[in-house]
Parts: structure tokens; C-alpha cells; sequence
């Protein structure tokens, strides 16, 4: 890009830090290495100098051999181009690191969970609790010494399956009640929740101005809980409100209910089974799920899938967004109180793009398709000539109607408009991605930005809101389904024939060592997986940068000043799933 | 003038709502329990009421639809199963929840393994219904099923299907998944050939 080279780069760095910055030399890896005790200095400097101004993932990685923990980021431009990863060693026995929260608000819940699931102690953070775990969990379930309750073997597949398959059910050797293990001196019966009044603590206080006294009002400050069973969260989640007569001072997001550890179970599967476990993130894109971790393996063999299958890849993941959007819409309508009708119409077209992915795939919703190197199978006949009709014909005639039926409702409007801003600036900080930072005026799209798989070929505008309230967060929705529909038509265009896997289908791929972190733009924003490979069958690290999870960080910013009732609306307007919120 | 979006939008809805008389009109009371109809209303071209009533009425599944695994024998002239499963374990090891246990048959006489396996179960709690399994069968032996009610009152008795509960004949198979049969077929018939025409050059 025309701009990034006007920017300085981070070789122009290296003087200024010496010893303490250098390139990541080991085979298969890529960015930089930095000194701990400089990170802070060196994130300035990506932020202010080097116009690296979102940082999009932080996570740790537990290297038990060396006997090092290591702290990945990746930070990116908005203005566009890849992601420059920077990482910072510690030792084992004390992991500390210096938090980026000052430097990068979004590294909050990030770092929060780094800490929770590997014990990497971030200096100067907020709010360094658990995030996902609850208080009295015992140790820190990422770390490779650490052991599940239902634990077989380090890796999969487990000896004992073949050939002398005695079969029996782990939870007959480990039963109920003795799956569980406690931090020692800590009482079960004796616990109450500590925790809780950490996080009413953690809340932001009431200035004299909140509290109404300017209008010679005086109210109580009060915390409530949304949740963790309410219909508005969309799932089990929890939000803790502080509020100021019905205005809210302050809200943290709880997270964890749903939570069962999917890097752990990532770990312990080979590459190939994990791909019908990232189905299971976002549950409403599955398609879009396995082409992010499909991208990351495929990054590490150096291998590409031959043409036929990027078409069918892109036409799936379009379709996946269509669908998305649909559900995302038509659920944030009920939290408008419009009760049922426009998800149900949303729902029928969302039904028909099922039945394309259950024709191909053979599952509706977890479709388990893409391989490395292609795709599971061949269309089968008659698919594409449904996909034609919906694309042509059914789906811009339908979104038209719900634009109608929607867009100018003036409920949605006043409900909708000037709620829940979220300015450009801020919504860089957070490390908001998809929709959420495109309705704020940022027009951040890693298919125009670092165009993946076959993305550069295709017409079509990244779509752009300037507001960043509710409204435009719905309208944006409807502009991406349009977009994604001038896709569509070009991939039904200009599908060719051919094969659809390169090389023959393998069931246990050999992977060579390093690292790859391979993203794509997922419906809820991006979705990055990174790997970390030292050439077993089983990955040796495997995260996932889970948009809905780093879009909630804002969540607070966005509901503060608001009306309690307007955290439903907010909160179906950042389009959240809890399976991979929690994961 | 305010209320005019509410107004256009309850239009909408009213469209629908006439709509689904129309077209209850337009199949003169066949648009339900009839396949034909169905496969019209569930389509791209569908009007009116989308929903179907189940269980009475059942969408068709496509054939690439997969739920539980199963194995696959060929039925002998006989009668007698010929299993095709030869007990090499791809499948146990491919499975990401590792739900398969297969135990291989050892020869009596001289101790080692045969094809045939002694036993195989699939514990269908753990089950994701991912298809692997089938996928890198390479002696087409096990496939993914249609059969989607499985509804039991004895968890613990029921479900871990053993080797009996399992064995379907290819005739079922075929039945289910026409083309895929007809497919595998054709290559194992070309294989064969290959091999015969091999032999008769040697």
C-alpha cells in the first residue's frame, strides 16, 4: 500500500533499542522478539511512529522444554497490509510482563485471559482476574504440565482405541465429584463469592455529575446483574451494571459459563481433527471457522488448494455471511421488541443457505468441509443451480424486503440512532474488527486489506458506516449482505471445473515446525488462528483470536451514559455467540 | 410524517400473512404431506408458510447428510456377512473425539491378526457426527447414516453400539446414497479389472 511505505518500518526501531529488539530467527517463525522490560516503549513506538494503531491478538504461548513462556502480539494498520507480530520471553518459574492496556485498551480481556488459562502475570493491568475460569479453579489449564480431569493421553489418537479396543466410559473411572481438584486451603463449603465483590469494586465510581445532583435529583447507586440467564444475552452471559438512577456508570461483561477449553482439546488433536471442533466456535459460521484454521495450516505446509476449491471456499464463507447477518439482524430486532416476526422471515432465507451447506457438507450447521488443500467434497449436482437462483433472484429481492420492512421503522430508528457510539478512535483501542469497527467509519477489511485465498479477484466495496450507534451497526449488516451477494454472483460466474484437493486426502498431515497465524474475515469480525507446530501430529499451541470475545472489550465503553434498557439492544448490536466467546 | 416506516412495515408483514393463503389456495389442498409440494415449499421459489409439520411431514435429508456412523457388509451368496471392515484402525485413529474402539481378531491356530474385527463399538454420546471416519475409510467400509432419531430412554444401556448394532448391508447403503454407491462401485469394478488385466499380461 501506497501509504505504508511512507511510514516508517521496524528495521528504522532497531537502533533506538539495540540487544533489546531483534528478529525472530528461529526456523519457521517470523516478527520480532523484545525485551520485557522495553515492551511498553516499543508499543508506543508501533502505535505513535509506526502507525500500528490496532493491536488485534495477544496470547501466550508455554514453551515447557525451554522453559520459557512467550507472550505473542500481533498489531496491525488500519490503513491496511498484514500483521507485524512482536513477542516477549519471560521465564517459566515467574512469568511478568508489562500490560499494554495503557498503551492498547483492547489487550484487556486478552491479557485477562492470559493470565487465567497460562499464569502469565501482566504488571499494571486494571483488573487482572480470571476471565473464563472461576476463582476457585486450581492452576492454569494451558500450561502444558497441567492436566485435565478426564486426562487419557497427551495426544491424540489414544493407544487404547486400536487394536485392543476394550470400550468403557471415562466418566466410570472418573466419576462425578471426583473429577475436580481445588487450590489447597480452599473450602468448597466455606467459599463465597470473593470474586464478585472484586468485580463490584472494579466498577467505576459515580461523580456528583452522574449522580443527579446537578438537577437536584439524588439517586441511589445501585449494581444489577443482566444475566447469566436472561433471553437478551444470547446465551450465558453475564453483565454487571452500575448504575445511576436507570443511567449506567459502569459494565463488565462475565464470561466463562460455556467455557470447555477448545485450545486445550486443540492441543491434544491432530491437525485434521480439530477442524470439525472450530465448527463448534461460532456455531452460526462454521464455514467460516474452518476456512481461518484451514488458512493457518495450509500457511505452515506451504501448500494452496486448487482453483475450483477457492471458489467453493469463498462461495461457502459468503454464504456463511449472508447467513450470519440474517440471524444477527433478526435477533437484534427481538431485543427491540419486535417480537419473533423479523427473525422468522430472517430465518426462513437463512434456512435455504442451510440447505446448500447440508447438500454439500451434510450438516446444516456444524458442516466440517474445508480440508487442507481443498475441500471435503464435490458439489453435488444441483447445488450450484440453487445457490444461482438464491443469489440471483430469491436473496437481494428478500434483504430488500427486510430493508423495507426494517430500515425505516422509526422504533428501530429511535431506538437505534445516537445509542451505543462508538467513535473511530475508540473503536481502534479496543481492537474492535468487523462490522463493529466498520459501522465507526474504519474501512478495515482483511479481504480488501490482506486479501486472502482468491479475494483480490472479486468486485465488491468494503462497506462503511460513519456513526458507530446501534443503527448504522444494523445498517452495516445490510450493506455486507449486498456485498456479499456481488461475490456470490461473480463466483457462480466464474466457477471453474477441476479438482477440489490438492494431493491426495490425508488423514494425518505432516505439519513442519514454526509458527503461522492465518486470519479471515469472519461475519463477526476477524478470525485468526495461531498455530505454533514443532513437527509432531499434534499442534503445540493452538489459539483463536475470537472476534465475538475481543468485540466485548468495548462493550463497557459502549454502554456507559446509556439507559439500562439500551445494554439489550447494544449488546445484540455487536453480534456476539458464546460458543466462541467462551470457547 | 412519524409512524409512516411502522405503517410500510406492517405491509410487509400483511403481505406475508395474506401470502401464505394464497399460495394455500394455489396447491388446493396438496400443498401439505406431499413431496412434490415440499420440495417446492422448502426452495428457493417457496411461498407462504415455510414451516413443515413434524413429525408428520419430514424434510427429505440430501444424500451427503450424515448422522452416526455404521459398518457396511456385503451380503455373500449364502446369505452369510462378508464385513468389509478389515480392522486396520484409520478410522479410531481419525476420530477427533476418539469414540471408536475396535478390537482385532487374532488367528486361533497361529496367533495372528485377521481382517475381520472381533469387536467394534462407537460410543454415540461421544459421537460429533463429523464423518471422518467415513471419509478415510479406504475399504469403504464404514458410513455415515440417515437415520436421525435416536431418542432412547437408557443412556447407559444403549449407547455404545457394539459390532451387531452397527452392520448394515450394502443394500441399505445403497439405498441411502445412491450416487456415493454407484460411485465406489464403478472405481472398485475398474480396479478390479486393472488388476485382472494385469494378470492376464503376467
Amino acid at each position: 500500500m501506497a501509504q505504508a511505505t511512507q511510514t516508517v518500518d521496524v528495521e528504522d526501531l532497531e537502533p533506538r533499542f539495540g540487544e533489546a529488539l531483534r528478529k525472530d530467527e528461529r526456523p519457521g517463525y517470523e516478527g520480532y522478539l523484545i525485551a520485557p522490560d522495553r515492551l511498553t516503549e516499543f508499543a508506543i513506538a508501533l502505535r505513535d511512529e509506526l502507525k500500528y494503531d490496532l493491536l488485534s491478538s495477544v496470547t501466550g504461548v508455554d514453551y515447557l522444554p525451554e522453559d520459557m513462556m512467550e507472550v505473542v502480539y500481533h498489531a496491525l494498520r488500519t490503513s491496511g497490509g498484514g500483521p507485524l507480530a512482536f513477542k516477549a520471553q519471560v521465564p517459566r518459574a515467574n512469568p511478568v510482563v508489562p500490560s499494554l492496556v495503557p498503551v492498547y485498551p483492547g489487550a484487556d480481556f486478552q491479557e485477562r485471559e492470559a493470565w487465567d488459562l497460562f499464569g502469565i502475570r501482566f504488571e499494571g493491568h486494571p483488573d487482572l482476574r480470571r476471565i473464563l475460569m472461576w476463582e476457585g479453579f486450581e492452576g492454569h489449564p494451558m500450561r502444558k504440565d497441567w492436566h485435565e480431569a478426564y486426562y487419557e493421553e497427551e495426544g491424540k489418537p489414544f493407544k487404547n482405541r486400536w487394536p485392543e479396543g476394550k470400550v468403557y466410559r471415562i466418566e466410570d473411572k472418573v466419576p462425578y465429584g471426583h473429577n475436580v481438584a481445588f487450590p489447597p486451603e480452599f473450602s468448597v463449603e466455606g467459599w463465597t463469592p470473593e470474586g464478585d465483590a472484586g468485580l463490584y469494586a472494579g466498577l467505576g465510581k459515580i461523580t456528583p455529575k452522574d449522580n443527579g445532583h446537578e438537577q437536584g435529583l439524588d439517586t441511589d447507586e445501585i449494581v444489577v446483574n443482566l444475566g447469566p440467564q436472561h433471553p437478551s444475552t444470547h446465551g450465558v452471559f453475564r453483565m454487571v451494571a452500575k448504575l445511576s438512577g436507570e443511567t449506567i456508570v459502569d459494565l463488565k461483561p462475565v464470561m466463562g459459563y460455556l467455557h470447555r477449553n477448545h485450545e486445550k482439546i486443540g492441543e491434544r488433536n491432530t491437525y485434521l481433527m480439530n477442524m470439525p471442533f472450530t465448527d463448534r466456535l461460532d456455531y452460526f459460521s462454521s464455514m467460516s471457522n474452518n476456512f481461518g484454521y484451514a488458512l493457518a495450516v495450509e500457511k505452515l505446509m506451504g501448500i494452496k488448494p486448487p482453483e475450483r476449491a477457492e471458489y467453493i471456499r469463498v462461495m461457502m464463507a459468503e454464504l456463511t455471511r449472508i447467513a450470519n447477518h440474517l440471524a444477527a439482524i433478526g435477533f437484534l430486532l427481538n431485543d427491540l421488541g419486535a417480537y419473533f416476526t423479523p427473525v422468522l422471515y430472517a430465518l426462513e432465507e437463512r434456512e435455504l443457505i442451510l440447505d446448500v451447506f447440508e447438500a454439500t457438507s451434510g450438516s446444516r450447521m456444524m458442516c466440517n468441509y474445508y480440508r487442507f488443500g481443498g475441500v471435503a467434497r464435490d458439489l453435488p449436482e444441483g447445488v450450484l443451480e440453487k445457490v444461482r437462483a438464491l443469489v440471483f433472484e430469491r436473496l437481494p429481492r428478500r434483504i430488500d424486503d427486510l430493508d423495507r420492512y426494517l430500515s425505516g421503522n422509526e422504533i428501530v430508528q429511535v431506538r437505534g440512532f445516537g445509542v451505543g457510539v462508538l467513535t473511530p478512535e475508540k473503536a481502534i483501542a479496543y481492537s474492535a474488527t468487523g462490522p463493529l469497527l466498520r459501522a465507526s467509519g474504519v474501512p478495515y477489511d482483511i479481504r480488501r486489506a490482506e486479501p486472502y485465498s482468491i479475494y483480490d479477484r472479486f468486485e465488491f466495496d468494503v462497506a462503511v458506516r460513519y456513526h458507530g450507534d446501534v443503527y448504522d451497526r444494523y445498517l452495516i449488516r445490510m450493506d455486507e449482505m449486498r456485498q456479499s451477494l456481488r461475490i456470490l454472483q461473480q463466483v457462480v460466474r466464474d466457477i471453474p471445473g477441476g479438482e477440489i484437493q490438492t494431493g491426495k486426502p490425508q488423514y494425518q498431515v505432516r505439519v513442519p515446525a514454526g509458527e503461522s497465524y492465518g486470519r479471515v474475515e469472519g461475519p463477526k469480525g476477524e478470525l485468526g488462528y495461531y498455530l505454533v507446530s514443532n513437527g509432531k501430529p499434534n499442534p503445540w499451541r493452538y489459539h483463536v483470536r475470537a472476534p465475538s470475545f475481543i468485540n466485548l472489550t468495548s462493550l463497557g465503553e459502549l454502554c456507559r451514559g446509556n439507559k439500562v434498557a439500551d445494554t439489550v439492544v447494544i449488546l445484540g448490536s455487536i453480534d456476539i455467540v458464546l460458543g466462541e466467546v467462551d470457547r | 410524517m412519524f409512524g409512516t416506516g411502522i405503517l410500510k412495515g406492517l405491509g410487509v408483514t400483511l403481505k406475508h400473512f395474506v401470502g401464505s393463503y394464497v399460495d394455500d389456495i394455489r396447491w388446493l389442498g396438496r400443498r401439505y404431506f406431499n413431496d412434490e409440494a415440499l420440495k417446492v415449499r422448502q426452495g428457493p421459489k417457496g411461498t407462504g408458510v415455510f414451516t413443515v409439520q413434524y413429525p408428520e411431514e419430514k424434510l427429505p435429508v440430501p444424500e451427503e447428510f450424515r448422522f452416526i456412523p455404521f459398518l457396511v457388509y456385503d451380503e455373500g451368496a449364502e446369505g452369510q456377512r462378508e464385513i468389509r471392515c478389515t480392522s486396520c484402525g484409520i478410522c479410531a485413529k481419525v476420530c477427533p473425539p476418539q469414540c471408536i474402539w475396535i478390537e482385532r481378531s487374532n488367528d486361533p491356530q497361529s496367533g495372528r491378526p485377521i481382517p475381520t474385527p472381533k469387536e467394534f463399538f462407537i460410543d454415540i454420546d461421544i459421537c460429533m457426527n463429523c464423518g471422518l471416519c467415513s471419509e478415510y475409510c479406504p475399504f469403504d467400509a464404514i458410513k455415515m447414516d440417515h437415520d436421525y432419531e435416536l431418542a432412547s430412554f437408557h443412556r447407559h444401556a444403549e449407547h455404545i453400539f457394539n459390532m451387531d448394532r452397527l452392520l448394515q448391508p450394502a443394500s441399505y447403503y445403497a439405498s441411502i446414497r445412491p450416487t456415493n454407491y454407484a460411485r465406489e462401485e464403478a472405481a472398485r469394478a475398474e480396479k478390479e479389472a486393472a488388476k485382472a488385466a494385469r494378470k492376464h499380461e503376467a
